[in-house]
């Protein structure tokens, strides 16, 4: 189908371009840049007069709960959540039912998203068999199978030396190692940041210590043995002091940071509102400074949601009961142009934190407008507003911080390889 | 209107109870007014009386619509009260309510030989069947209207006229 | 601000902690408690306040010493009281909390009194019931155990009444203590100027100086000159968490003895919120001693029940 998008605030953060221009899409590809190419006849014009045109955005982490969990969400509910968000190409953690470590695992979940034709899905590989730290995964065979790279999702490795094992082989072959930095006993049983606000409730803390330790190990061990890593969810100052260091030594080291974590400290718990029961949990002010901070200059590379679908009743429990998580695919946007607005970073380079940074990390072809890339494109107005309630997510999981608050940022229309997948 | 002087009536009640009472009586002054009055009176009567002081806050019947009264305090019957003859003091008699709610708060401390009532002054509107022995002055009012005892600084009683929340 | 112990009329709706309540709801419930104390030595032990409604204790965590004394300020008030140890019952087959709360609403229960192993059940539970129930929280995890606050601080009232001038020391295992954290709430609000904590660093939550309070880990400096010495219970699984070494060492640094109470002022008090562990947080002789208001404080603990119950049933 021949598109053509018109009128729109063109920006692409790899390319350096934001600029009022329009677009052209043949064949599920990027056409054109601002003149119509030869011989295009437009079969489809849509009008993007006040809105910005941008590369679909690529979310690092998103729970999709397939396999295993249907009734909470389901791949086609949240892949259209998904597309509402403007999220065409999307990274989801191994920790399903069953685990991601066999290939056939693999190669069904991405069928089964292939089929659906309504955002890229590039999984993660479980690090260890059934995440249980103990025998490496077939980790060729999974990414033959379509695994970006390999992960742990929220289950730190406890033998030190199967850790060390597992990095370096995964270096053998050059596989990303995705870790969310935790040491486990430290945070055991914890739910909350050890903070003053812990105390107050009387809520077991996980110290800033936690996840300090956990980074410093990692950061070593991934030197020691030439692994690439990727830290998921920073959440205290100190990781970020110490990933900014590393950087600067030249460790070969990424890592994001989700939407909860720059908007919102442990002071939101409140009357332990459930919604904020998070891994890693909201931390302090300082810390959520730090993280805006390090996020503008770049120590923190990416932005995702972090999305994580929980049903009503698993939230309707004591604090320490309820199932961590929070939805988020359709808050990217929105929450990545406040963090934006408040530290004064330019709409490009927000974006960039969305589109192209993920993409380098997931070492995917995604992220970008240019000329002969796939086109997976979003379109948004950044001035409109609208009310985060349950009946406006697209998503099954309703729970959300930000339930209740109105944000601003509304996508428009997405484009997955030139078609339509979501539109106003 | 001109309301009378309470000081005055306080004689006149304290010559009103002399009948009724003997060295075994005990008072019982119902808070606060009913125990003002109780304190001026008790060496008026003569006798060295038993004497104690009752809070109903826990006995009214509005508990339900008006909930528990900002400021309860606790009643103080330092005595026996099976087989005793008792006089209940009050300031100003109207509906009827809070003599009940007395009585049956002293119910729950005995069983009483009798039970007897003085007061200062009735304002009419009874809404049940009781009613004072002794009673220095009648002075019907209407419903947006209520009589207070005031006391100065000096111990010296006072009537007042209030608009009444109906 | 929301308060959600607080109706639009900024009336008591549901008893949830002590913190977020000001002085004067505070003041109110200390006040009535003074009117009930008498109650108990009356030929009837009960007042009507309370005839035809009904207080559900639901004990999702077992405990009969608070769960009795419940149930006595309620029938004092005449109210009917129905039991439920949910360890033993629907709760265990997988209903959650909030199922079995609902089930009990269809029996008009008034008032829930609610315990329960985790911090934050109380307001959870509070958010769901019907706008005429109220909530009564007797313990959730280690956050608040607020009338057993309250009951602590009527007692240091009625041994010392001038609180503005006292110094007041909580002694043990602050950490998992909700009993020490509505303590030291109560307190702070109703301004009694020095709060000491005396504990082990592993026993003390971090970020606690926030409380209000000031920190000691030297029993015998802590004691100094106090007034009110407030021992807490030092559970048994304490000891197999590396927490603490032993109950021997606990007892020779911070146990309460004889020795260590004449360092307070001459007439402090000695309070318990029990059970005691005798020669572990105290030695006998100090429970049993003079200075010791330990029994007292169980029947103030009824009366200020029956305040709370009161307050908030005539707040409908």
């Amino acid at each position: 189908m021949k598109i053509h998008i018109s009128n729109g605030r063109l920006i692409d953060p790899k390319n350096g371009i934001d600029t009022h221009t329009d677009l052209f899409v043949a064949a599920g590809r990027i056409a054109g840049i601002g003149a119509k190419p030869e011989g295009f006849t437009a079969e489809q014009t849509i009008d993007a007069s006040n809105l910005v045109v941008c590369p679909g955005f690529v979310d690092l982490s998103a729970r999709l709960r397939e396999p295993g969990s249907e009734y909470r969400a389901t791949l086609k509910s949240e892949l259209r959540a998904a597309a509402a968000g403007g999220v065409t190409s999307l990274s989801c953690p191994p920790d399903t039912e069953p685990v991601l470590d066999e290939p056939g695992l693999v190669e069904m979940l991405r069928y089964r998203a292939k089929k659906l034709e309504i955002a890229h899905v590039y999984p993660l590989g479980a690090l260890t068999r059934q995440l249980k730290g103990e025998q490496l995964t077939e980790m060729a065979e999974l990414t033959e199978a379509g695994c970006a790279g390999f992960s742990q999702a929220d289950t730190a490795i406890i033998d030190t030396r199967v850790l060390w094992r597992a990095l370096q082989y995964a270096a053998t072959f050059g596989y990303t190692v995705w870790l969310r930095p935790e040491e486990p006993y430290l945070a055991k049983d914890g739910v909350a940041h050890d903070g003053e606000i812990a105390a107050r409730l009387g809520l077991k803390g996980i110290p800033v210590a936690a996840e300090a330790l956990a980074i410093a190990s990692i950061l070593r061990i991934a030197r020691d043995t030439g692994a690439k890593v990727h830290l998921s969810r920073l959440s205290t100052a100190e990781g970020v002091d110490l990933v900014r260091e590393a950087k600067k030594q030249g460790v070969m080291v990424t890592c994001d940071v989700s939407i909860n974590h720059l908007h919102l400290t442990e002071h939101d718990i409140g009357f332990f509102n459930a919604n904020c029961h998070l891994r890693p949990p909201l931390r302090s002010q300082r810390d959520k400074d730090s993280l805006c901070a390090g996020l503008a200059d770049g120590t923190i590379d990416a932005i995702c949601s972090d999305h994580a679908p929980v049903d009503e009743d698993a939230k309707l429990l004591p604090f320490a009961e309820a199932e961590p998580g929070a939805t988020g695919l359709e808050l990217l946007l929105p929450l990545t142009l406040k963090w934006a607005a408040q530290n004064r970073v330019s709409l490009i380079d927000a974006i960039a934190r969305i589109t192209h940074a993920p993409a380098l990390i997931l070492g995917i072809d995604a992220g970008e407008l240019s000329v002969d890339a796939a086109a997976d494109i979003c379109m948004f107005d950044p001035e409109r507003y609208w009310q985060v309630t349950p009946a406006t997510l697209l998503s099954q999981g309703k729970n959300t911080p930000f339930i209740g608050t109105e944000v601003a940022g509304k996508v428009h229309y997405t484009l997955l390889d030139g078609q339509l997948v979501h539109s106003l | 209107m001109t309301l009378p002087d309470a000081e005055e009536l306080l004689i006149k009640l304290a010559e009103g109870i002399k009948p009724f009472v003997t060295p075994d009586t005990a008072l019982i002054g119902i808070h606060s007014g009913g125990v003002w009055l109780m304190e001026r009176l008790l060496p008026m009567l003569g006798h060295d009386l038993v004497h104690g002081t009752l809070d109903v806050s826990f006995y009214r019947d509005d508990f339900g619509s008006r909930g528990l009264h900002a400021e309860t305090r606790p009643s103080q019957i330092p005595f026996e009260v099976n087989d005793r003859n008792i006089l209940l003091i009050d300031d100003v008699f109207y509906t009827g309510r809070t003599i009940r709610a007395a009585m049956n708060e002293l119910f729950d401390y005995g069983r009483p030989a009798s039970i007897s009532l003085a007061v200062l002054v009735d304002r009419g509107g009874r809404e049940l069947p009781i009613t004072p022995q002794v009673c220095t002055a009648q002075i019907p009012l209407p419903e947006d209207q209520n009589l207070q005892l005031l006391r100065d600084e000096n111990g010296r009683f006072t009537l007042k006229l209030e608009r009444a929340d109906v | 601000m929301f308060n959600p112990q607080l109706d639009k009329d900024g009336k008591l709706k549901h008893l949830l902690s002590i913190e977020g309540l000001p002085k004067s709801i505070l003041n109110h419930i200390l006040d009535t408690a003074d009117s009930f104390a008498g109650v108990g030595e009356r030929e009837v032990k009960k007042v009507p306040l309370l005839r035809g409604k009904t207080v559900c204790n639901i004990f999702f965590e077992n405990s009969t010493r608070t769960r009795t004394t419940f149930e006595i300020a309620a029938k004092r008030l005449s109210a009917d009281v129905i039991n439920l140890n949910v360890g033993t019952s629907s709760q265990s087959k997988g209903e959650t909390i909030l199922d079995t709360v609902e089930n009990l609403t269809a029996m008009h229960a008034d008032v829930f009194v609610v315990r329960h192993a985790e911090s934050g059940a109380a307001h959870l539970i509070a958010r769901h019931v019907q706008p005429h129930v109220h909530v009564i929280n007797a313990g959730d995890g280690r956050h608040a155990h607020p009338t057993q606050g309250l009951l602590d601080v009527y007692t240091i009232r009625r041994y010392k009444p001038d609180m503005h001038n006292l110094k007041v020391a909580l002694v043990g295992d602050v950490l998992h203590s909700r009993v020490a954290r509505s303590e030291i709430h109560a307190l702070t609000t109703l301004g009694v100027p020095e709060v000491r904590v005396i504990a082990p660093k592993t026993l003390l939550p971090g970020f606690v100086e926030r409380l209000g309070v000031q920190v000691y880990h030297d029993m015998r400096e802590g004691l100094k000159d106090v007034d009110v010495i407030m021992m807490l219970r030092l559970q048994n699984e304490r000891m197999s968490g590396a927490l603490l070494p032993s109950a021997q060492e606990y007892f020779k640094c911070f146990g309460l003895t004889q020795e260590k109470l004449a360092l307070a002022k001459p007439d402090a008090i000695v309070m318990h919120p029990g059970p005691m562990n005798r020669g572990v947080e105290i030695d006998s002789a100090v429970a049993d001693g003079s200075q010791s208001v330990i029994l007292p404080q169980v029947t103030y603990g009824i009366a200020v029940r029956m305040a709370v119950m009161s307050i908030l049933a005539g707040n409908s």
